[in-house]
């Protein structure tokens, strides 16, 4: 097996100088009971190009948003990822090392993810971040168990715009946790009023801008309204890319901010793994979840980093921790922070400023076609269309003429017929105008 | 024993001083941070310009800038080709990380992983179009379940943690559905930290069972601590100590009995894979590594994947999403559907299929007999560390071990010398060293790995820095400890200095001194 390091030979001179009969013998202490009877029903070993044809004839049976039009978002989005990013990360010294336990044989970790949390920390005005979580819906539950530490509540307001996905983790946590969830019903167009539902209870406000829907709104008055009540502002945003072009989470007075960062450096992989951002205020730092890496100095004086404040954390603190997360995300992390060093201040607002001049072309694109509604008036690179038909049909009808014409938000809410019409649909930089001409055109023709 | 690694240290030398006040030391370059580099203007990547057209922002363009700095592709590649060379990694060398199996990442798992058609899938297309995804999921499941002998697993959660969460929710339900509220969970003192984090955090009280002289589990203990509301049993198996629980089917006999369900946590499931099936022994859920056992990279500490199998009892209550096979094909179910009991999402989409790619690939390469040998190997590695070790480090307990060997610091005893200083002088012999202090129930504990990946000169190379180690430590020579490591990128970090006044990102110059 290539994989494997010994000869025959090899074991059983070490087998020898071990002093045991076989490998069966070092198994001594396994019961008689746990014993395998019968050899599992699983194939023998495969070539290297063996095993490349199978897999690759699985991934033959898909088809990729590459080779058709992709219009999808929802929380995962089709960015242009330089080449620079994947070759770096294949590096097997970041691609094949431990957490930076032994900060000495670990600076490079150390260093960039140092990198990343400066970079979250300004895109999202916040004043501190974490080296990363798992993906933006973890991070979202974890700000808010991190309010209900804070504020000593248990009750949790969620924006009817936030994403479907990361409302059913925060209800699952929460019926387990021991908090309660008051989801405000959907809100499409942007015009709930979160504030009413905040009382003397309530621990935060979980809002998401761009929302689920691809709205943007000024959090403010809301923020200052958690605030006058005690509660927190926590603000979600799932396209990293808007941070761009958009008023930021701490400009709006976030408390606690979680992002999902795939849309920088990572591929959309059929949804992960993914890097979720973490940032808040400097005063809550001791609350947060995740791990930190901060700047010290070594016995030469030398600056360096290490990982800090881990008293928070499990492998310390155990039941008492903030946060049970151990490994996390590294490597997406490293990704993130690599493309948005190429991409730098003047590519990063290049970058969104083009998204989002798309996103107005194809919603005017898709506005004229007859019986189409475009519902949003604000958007970033993404918005709801309200087609005269159900939309799930006419998305997979689109999906054979080559078009990922966007998520029908039937998919994530099957029991509200209401909504059955409407598709959530984003454009970004790899989007030509010949492909939103004929995505158009093709929806004029199926309706 | 050469300990120079190619380079003397010269403090001083090299003649320029970067910023941090560091200077290069031959080819080990000092690296400024990003933000250091910055020339407004530059950029790494080219666009076209924006077409012009009215915002639709509604009054909210962000007011200022970002703040980023800019460099150009070049200065990119080299800033983190120069950061890639200050870590120690597993292609550069073994890493005997205890409880953490550092064995080889294949790269054509790497290669698999980023085929167009994984890679660039989008987690909410229509069905229809990622047919062939399903079926990798389905077809990993299927050697899970194989693997466990247990008949269901959910594939999301997102590593080992977030599996034992899983887990743990998946047997609440479990207990509410009977009508049942058990409140406590029983940890044994060598678990992991993450095990009693997570019962903390589903809502449980946590109570810690004392080990045995023979580093197990105390059976009698546990017996008098089992009742009517204990929920569940979280217990590693293989242990932390690197030992088969052997009682462990009276262990399960007893929890049922109780009432409760017994959580394996699976982060050890690499000394026995293909060889013992945990269904076998009586496992009511465990999570599995993906990054552990079936080798998907660590990448610096993560992403990892942590599928959980699951028994019969406990299946109906596991977590949205999962394949299904009907008429059309493969499905996904997304929500709970007709009388599922699911408890619900536990994260966005649908786990992280990069690595259900990777970890398939290695099922694959290894096969039914691979991994029956791999498990071996693992085993047979670390008795021969245990058997040529055992006159110079102090083993914690009688062998033999499994895939870990577990050294106390008695060899240490009156030498000055810690488990950290040792440990740190292990970098000045070019090894990372193993896992430290862990687990809690032995004193100074040294606990290391070594995996299947390592042959045997490799072995034996690592065997023979160790006993020198041990015998500069007994020779007295405890200042060559203390200033370890002399020759990494850095020496010993002030982390007191790091948590008392955190610096957790750059500033300008000029703000940090407005802040100071």
């Amino acid at each position: 097996m290539r994989y494997l390091a010994h000869t025959e030979a090899d074991r059983r001179a070490m087998l020898k100088e071990i002093g045991a009969p076989s490998i069966e013998s070092l198994f001594r202490d396994v019961p008689e009971a746990a014993q395998l009877r019968a050899p599992l029903d699983l194939p023998d070993r495969m070539t290297e190009l063996e095993v490349d044809r199978a897999i690759s004839a699985l991934a033959a049976k898909n088809r990729s948003a590459a080779t058709m039009a992709c219009f999808l978002g929802a929380g995962a989005y089709r960015h242009h990822v330089p080449a620079a990013v994947d070759h770096l990360i294949q590096r097997g010294e970041f691609l094949t090392s431990y957490t930076p336990y032994q900060p000495e044989i670990a600076q490079g970790t150390l260093q960039s993810l140092f990198e990343f949390q400066t970079q979250v920390a300004l895109l999202t005005e916040m004043e501190v971040a974490n080296a990363g979580m798992y993906d933006g819906s973890t991070a979202c539950v974890e700000a808010v168990m991190m309010a209900n530490r804070l504020t000593r509540r248990q009750r949790v307001v969620v924006s009817g715009g936030l994403h479907p996905h990361y409302r059913e983790t925060i209800e699952t946590y929460g019926r387990f946790g021991g908090f309660t969830v008051v989801s405000a019903d959907l809100d499409v167009e942007g015009r709930e009023n979160l504030a009413d539902l905040i009382d003397a209870d309530t621990s935060c406000v979980v809002v998401q801008n761009p929302s689920f829907f691809g709205q943007l709104r000024d959090h403010q008055t809301l923020g200052a309204a958690a605030r006058a009540a005690g509660a927190l502002l926590v603000c979600v945003v799932t396209e990293a890319v808007s941070l761009g072009l958009v008023t930021p989470p701490g400009a709006m007075g976030a408390d606690i901010v979680a992002c999902e960062g795939q849309s920088l450096g990572n591929a959309l992989g059929f949804g992960g793994p993914y890097v979720g951002l973490f940032a808040t205020r400097e005063k809550f730092l001791r609350q947060m979840p995740g791990r930190l890496v901060g700047e010290t100095v070594d016995v030469e004086n030398r600056r360096g980093w290490v990982l800090t404040l881990s008293t928070r954390e499990q492998h310390i603190r155990r039941e008492k921790a903030t946060s049970n997360i151990c490994t996390s995300s590294g490597l997406c992390a490293l990704a993130f922070t690599i493309h948005l060093a190429l991409l730098g201040e003047v590519g990063l607002a290049r970058l969104a400023e083009i998204n989002h001049a798309l996103a107005v072309g194809l919603a005017d694109r898709l506005a004229a076609v007859p019986g189409v509604e475009v519902l949003n008036n604000t958007f970033f690179n993404e918005f709801t269309v309200r087609l005269p038909l159900p939309a799930a049909p006419v998305v997979e009808a689109l999906a054979e003429r080559g078009i990922l014409a966007g998520v029908p938000v039937s998919r994530l809410y099957p029991n509200r017929p209401d909504l059955a019409g409407l598709v959530v649909v984003a454009a970004t930089e790899t989007n030509t105008k010949a492909e939103m001409d004929h995505y158009a055109a093709a929806l004029a023709e199926v309706l | 024993m050469d300990r120079s690694q190619g380079r003397a240290a010269r403090p001083g030398a090299g003649a320029t001083t970067e910023p941090g006040g560091a200077s290069h030391r031959g080819l080990q370059l000092e690296e400024p941070l990003l933000f250091e580099q910055d020339s407004p203007g530059r950029s790494g990547v080219d666009f076209p310009a924006a077409p012009t057209a009215a915002d639709r922002l509604g009054g909210l363009r962000r007011k200022s800038g970002v703040g980023l700095p800019g460099l150009s592709e070049p200065q990119v590649i080299r800033h983190f080709t120069r950061l890639s060379q200050k870590n120690y990694a597993i292609d550069a060398g073994l890493y005997p990380l205890g409880s953490c199996t550092m064995k080889h990442n294949p790269r054509l798992n790497e290669k698999l992983a980023r085929l167009p058609g994984f890679a660039e899938l989008h987690p909410l297309q229509p069905m229809s179009t990622v047919q062939g995804a399903l079926a990798l999921m389905d077809e990993l499941a299927r050697w899970l379940k194989t693997l466990t002998g247990m008949p269901a697993v959910a594939l999301s959660p997102a590593a080992g943690a977030h599996g034992e969460l899983c887990g743990l929710v998946a047997i609440r339900a479990a207990l509410e559905d009977r009508g049942e509220s058990r409140k406590r969970v029983l940890v044994p003192e060598s678990a992991h930290g993450t095990n009693p984090a997570t019962a903390a955090a589903c809502g449980f009280s946590v109570e810690s069972i004392p080990a045995d002289a023979r580093g197990r589990v105390d059976l009698g203990a546990l017996r008098a601590m089992l009742g009517p509301d204990v929920a569940a049993l979280m217990l590693t198996n293989p242990n932390t100590c690197g030992l088969f629980e052997n009682e462990v089917v009276e262990i399960a006999k007893a929890v049922h009995d109780a009432g409760a369900f017994f959580y394996c946590d699976g982060a050890n499931f690499n000394a026995i894979v293909g060889r013992v099936r945990p269904a076998d022994f009586g496992i009511d859920a465990m999570h599995i590594n993906l990054h552990k056992t079936f080798s998907t990279p660590h990448g610096g500490g993560g992403p990892g994947s942590g599928p959980v199998v699951l028994s019969a009892a406990l299946a109906a209550f596991a977590p949205l999403p999962y394949v299904v096979h009907g008429p059309d094909g493969f499905r996904l179910v997304e929500m709970a559907e007709g009388t599922a009991k699911s408890f619900g999402r536990l994260k966005g989409f649908h786990g992280q299929m990069g690595m259900f790619v990777r970890a398939l690939a290695y099922m694959m390469s290894h096969g039914r007999d691979g991994l029956h040998q791999a498990a071996g190997d693992a085993v047979l590695n670390a008795n021969y560390l245990l058997a040529r070790l055992k006159g110079h480090l102090t083993p914690a307990f009688e062998g033999p071990c499994m895939h870990e060997a577990l050294f106390d610091d008695r060899f240490l005893k009156d030498t000055g010398v810690s488990t950290l200083d040792f440990a740190k002088a292990m970098i000045d012999y070019g090894y990372h060293p193993m896992t430290m202090y862990f687990p809690l129930v032995v004193h100074g504990a040294l606990l290391m790995e070594p995996t299947e990946s390592e042959n045997r000169d490799s072995l034996d190379r690592f065997i023979a820095a160790m006993r020198e180690l041990a015998a500069r430590a007994r020779a007295g020579d405890a200042a060559f400890f203390h200033e370890a490591p002399a020759l990494a990128p850095r020496r010993r970090l002030d982390e007191t200095r790091a948590a008392r006044q955190p610096v957790l990102r750059w500033r300008p110059p000029t703000a940090r001194r407005v802040a100071e």
